[in-house]
């Protein structure tokens, strides 16, 4: 209910509904929601502070365009101030120098760095890159062995450290041998330490001056609270910071550290993580960051999602049929609802949605894709002419086939309806626009009330 | 019980210079605000402010001020230090039902799961506590129940070595087959105390939620009454999902209490506010510092005296 920002200022826009302009008094109520919502999702004190006064600032004055509500104009103003704040777009990482390219990790204890290292070296392995993994945490017991055991995951090369060795040492030895070895990137993994422990913000500036990083990453968690703006601020004096990394971006925090460390530090976000397994690490979008932060939610990531695990070559086909007016039968139907399944089945979309259109899903109805598995039931049950020509399908086949998948006709009929509309969809789409065809089927989730 | 009193008071100090560096370095919040003359709105106002900044919520904040202010009023409250006992009074009566101390003594084997999400603290202050658990007097065996971050059965075994424990653990991937050879292992060796780790997880992740469960089912089937602790380690830095966390593994396994870890940094763990009003789950141990005997038993009174100062 906190989470839902948007239907808050809905309630307060009603009050206001009518007016032209934004004015400083029919902001204030809606300005005072954005504040809390801001520091429910954990943005810094001060950063939301100065972040309503320049909302504030830019709105007033602001023409309700068209049909809009004062509280929707106020949330596109909200909404545009916060991306821009998080930055312009996604910048990645900067590896032109003669190699190897060094990337320094630093971070708070449990951060995350160890496996944010791992999932690096994939990446840049994907990129044919030659990487070499380091571990420089000689207090953590175990630290190096985690590393050199996600190394080995990755498929990297790993230099052996022991904890015995400093690690200004280390990262000496390390930086030789990445030279004579003609790797093209150096990831030095570095131990977790407190922004206020002076002998380690020590011990992390001299480990900089030795690895002459092109890439000084900061890695915090997306669940991290007001404390954030502080040890970013503190890091970032001690340590020439390039970029920063969330992790753990796919619990359901909603992630205000960013906003806090984004501002303190001036520093791009760089990548985003979002699960335990090595391939979980995603480009960071501004602006969909500052919608969740918003409460409201996560489509594009979903369509992109969509993009990188649907198979292509099927999603080619089925537009291509679409395009020569082929017509988008039941068979192709069963193939999509394969896809939806290749991305985590439903429940890991539902995650993603706004909170608006997540409350309309029951979740009791998606429960093991159960719904799922009986359109699959139900189109298996029908001849494969009756795929291809589904209004073939009268009375007597209908019983026929609710009989053969075991469910009652009204669900077979439903399946029908859902089916049609969704021929409709297709029709008015032209060219076969994947983003777009996502984002129809959406409505024909079962389970939507 | 003499050496009780004395730990409790290193703790308090420790705690309170922890937290003095903390103030060395981001200048005070409270106690300048203290020692203004006047209690106006603007000082309600600040002190809302350094609640909000130490992660207490909107909602525990809001509510712990209103108190605050009807206070000022019903007691004629006018002056700096007045205020700021009665703010502390305040934050006594919130977060004193959440000490219990940790009893190991009414099974043998005691057995203690420990859950939390990733990067917490949680195999840290298993170590810890296995040091705690001996210094009172009690044998301890450690099983090694996250088979699935790379090396952290090992991160267990170093804290065994540290402390002489024995440490259960599998070539196997399976965390309740691990928990139950170690409960198997300690009947056999007759040990006080059973620590198992878990792997870290977010509540997200519905299907390691329902794996946990699972750990707690197959202590329950290899030793009746087990577990009979559960504790959920939070990490001092985390925001309002905090409460969240409490929440989901609360609903998911039956907390018993809570561990709060890093409290050595500059935050300050004031998500415990909100969790107490909303969730309270009893805080059992706090972790103060990276020190093997860093891991005490939560005072309500001295937490406050070291927040508020």
């Amino acid at each position: 209910m906190l989470d839902n920002l948007t239907a808050r200022l809905a309630q307060i826009a009603k009050r206001i509904r009518g007016e032209a302009r934004l004015t400083e008094a029919n902001i204030s109520d809606a300005l005072r929601e954005v504040r809390v919502a801001l520091l429910e999702a954990d943005v810094a004190l001060p950063v939301a502070k100065h972040f309503i006064e320049s909302v504030r600032a830019k709105a007033l004055g602001e023409e309700v365009v068209g049909s809009l509500t004062p509280g929707q104009a106020l949330v596109g103003v909200v909404h545009r101030e916060l991306a821009a704040l998080m930055g312009e777009a996604n910048v990645g990482l900067d590896l032109a120098v003669q190699p190897p390219a060094v990337i320094l990790v630093a971070g708070l204890q449990g951060s995350g760095k160890t496996t944010t290292c791992g999932k690096l070296a994939k990446l840049l392995l994907g990129e044919k890159k030659k990487v070499l993994l380091v571990s420089c945490d000689v207090y953590r017991p175990a630290a190096i062995e985690q590393l050199k055991v996600v190394a080995a995951q990755a498929g990297a090369d790993f230099f052996p450290s022991a904890v015995g060795e400093k690690p200004v040492d280390i990262s000496r030895r390390a930086l030789e041998h990445a030279r004579t070895h003609y790797h093209d990137v150096l990831i030095a993994d570095s131990a977790g330490r407190l922004a206020i422990d002076e002998e380690m913000m020590r011990e992390i500036a001299d480990l900089h001056g030795v690895l002459m990083p092109i890439e000084t990453l900061f890695i915090v968690d997306a669940m991290q609270g007001q404390d954030a703006v502080n040890v970013a601020k503190a890091f970032n004096e001690r340590l020439p910071l390039t970029g920063v990394i969330l992790t753990k971006l796919d619990g359901d925090a909603r992630g205000g550290a960013a906003l806090s460390v984004r501002h303190v530090t001036g520093k791009p976000i760089k990548f985003a993580g979002v699960s335990e397994k090595l391939g979980g690490i995603e480009p960071f979008h501004p602006e969909r960051m500052a919608s969740r932060i918003l409460g409201m939610g996560d489509i594009l990531s979903l369509v992109e999602e969509a993009h990188a695990k649907v198979d292509l070559e099927e999603a080619k086909r089925i537009a291509e049929k679409v395009k020569k007016g082929k017509g988008f039968d039941l068979e192709d139907f069963k193939q999509q609802i394969a896809q939806m399944n290749k991305m985590g089945g439903v429940a890991s979309m539902l995650d993603k949605l706004p909170a608006r259109l997540a409350g309309q899903i029951d979740p009791a109805k998606l429960q093991d894709d159960r719904q799922f598995r009986r359109i699959v039931g139900i189109i298996n049950s029908m001849t494969p002419q009756e795929r291809r020509k589904p209004e073939l399908i009268k009375a007597s086949r209908k019983r026929r086939i609710a009989a053969g998948a075991g469910v009652p006709v009204q669900e077979v009929n439903r399946l029908l309806n859902q089916f049609e509309q969704m021929q409709k969809m297709m029709k008015m789409m032209k060219g076969g626009n994947l983003q777009r065809m996502m984002r129809g089927m959406k409505g024909m989730l079962p389970g939507m009330r | 019980m003499h050496f009780f009193m004395l730990a409790v008071e290193s703790w308090a100090t420790r705690l309170k210079a922890g937290l003095a560096r903390t103030r060395e370095v981001l200048g005070t919040p409270l106690a300048h605000l203290f020692a203004r003359q006047r209690i106006d709105e603007a000082l309600f106002e600040e002190l809302e402010a350094a609640l909000l900044q130490a992660d207490c919520g909107v909602e525990a904040s809001g509510s712990l001020i209103a108190a605050l202010r009807e206070r000022v009023r019903s007691e004629r409250i006018e002056d700096g230090g007045s205020l700021k006992r009665a703010l502390k009074q305040a934050l006594l009566e919130l977060l004193a039902p959440l000490e219990r101390p940790l009893d190991v003594s009414r099974a043998k084997p005691c057995v203690i799961m420990v859950a939390g999400v990733n990067g917490s603290g949680k195999t840290t202050s298993i170590g810890k506590l296995a040091h705690w658990l001996q210094a009172q007097g009690s044998s301890v065996l450690l099983a090694a129940g996250d088979t699935f971050r790379a090396a952290a059965t090992e991160q267990l075994v170093a804290w065994g070595e540290r402390n002489r424990v024995a440490v259960i653990a599998q070539p196997s991937g399976d965390p309740g087959a691990v928990v139950f050879d170690a409960l198997g292992a300690a009947r056999a060796r007759g040990v006080d105390v059973v620590v198992a780790d878990t792997a870290g997880r977010l509540p997200t992740q519905l299907h390691l939620m329902e794996e946990i469960r699972k750990v707690k089912r197959v202590a329950a089937k290899a030793l009746e009454g087990a577990p009979h602790e559960i504790l959920l380690v939070l990490d001092a830095s985390t925001g309002q999902n905090a409460l969240a966390q409490v929440k989901a593994f609360d609903d998911a396994l039956g907390l018993t209490g809570l561990v709060l870890t890093k409290l050595d940094g500059t935050a300050k763990g004031g998500a415990i506010c909100a969790i107490a009003k909303q969730r309270p789950v009893p805080l059992v141990f706090i972790g103060v510092g990276e020190g093997i005997d860093d891991l005490r038993p939560f005072v309500a009174r001295d937490f406050v005296e070291a927040l508020v100062g």
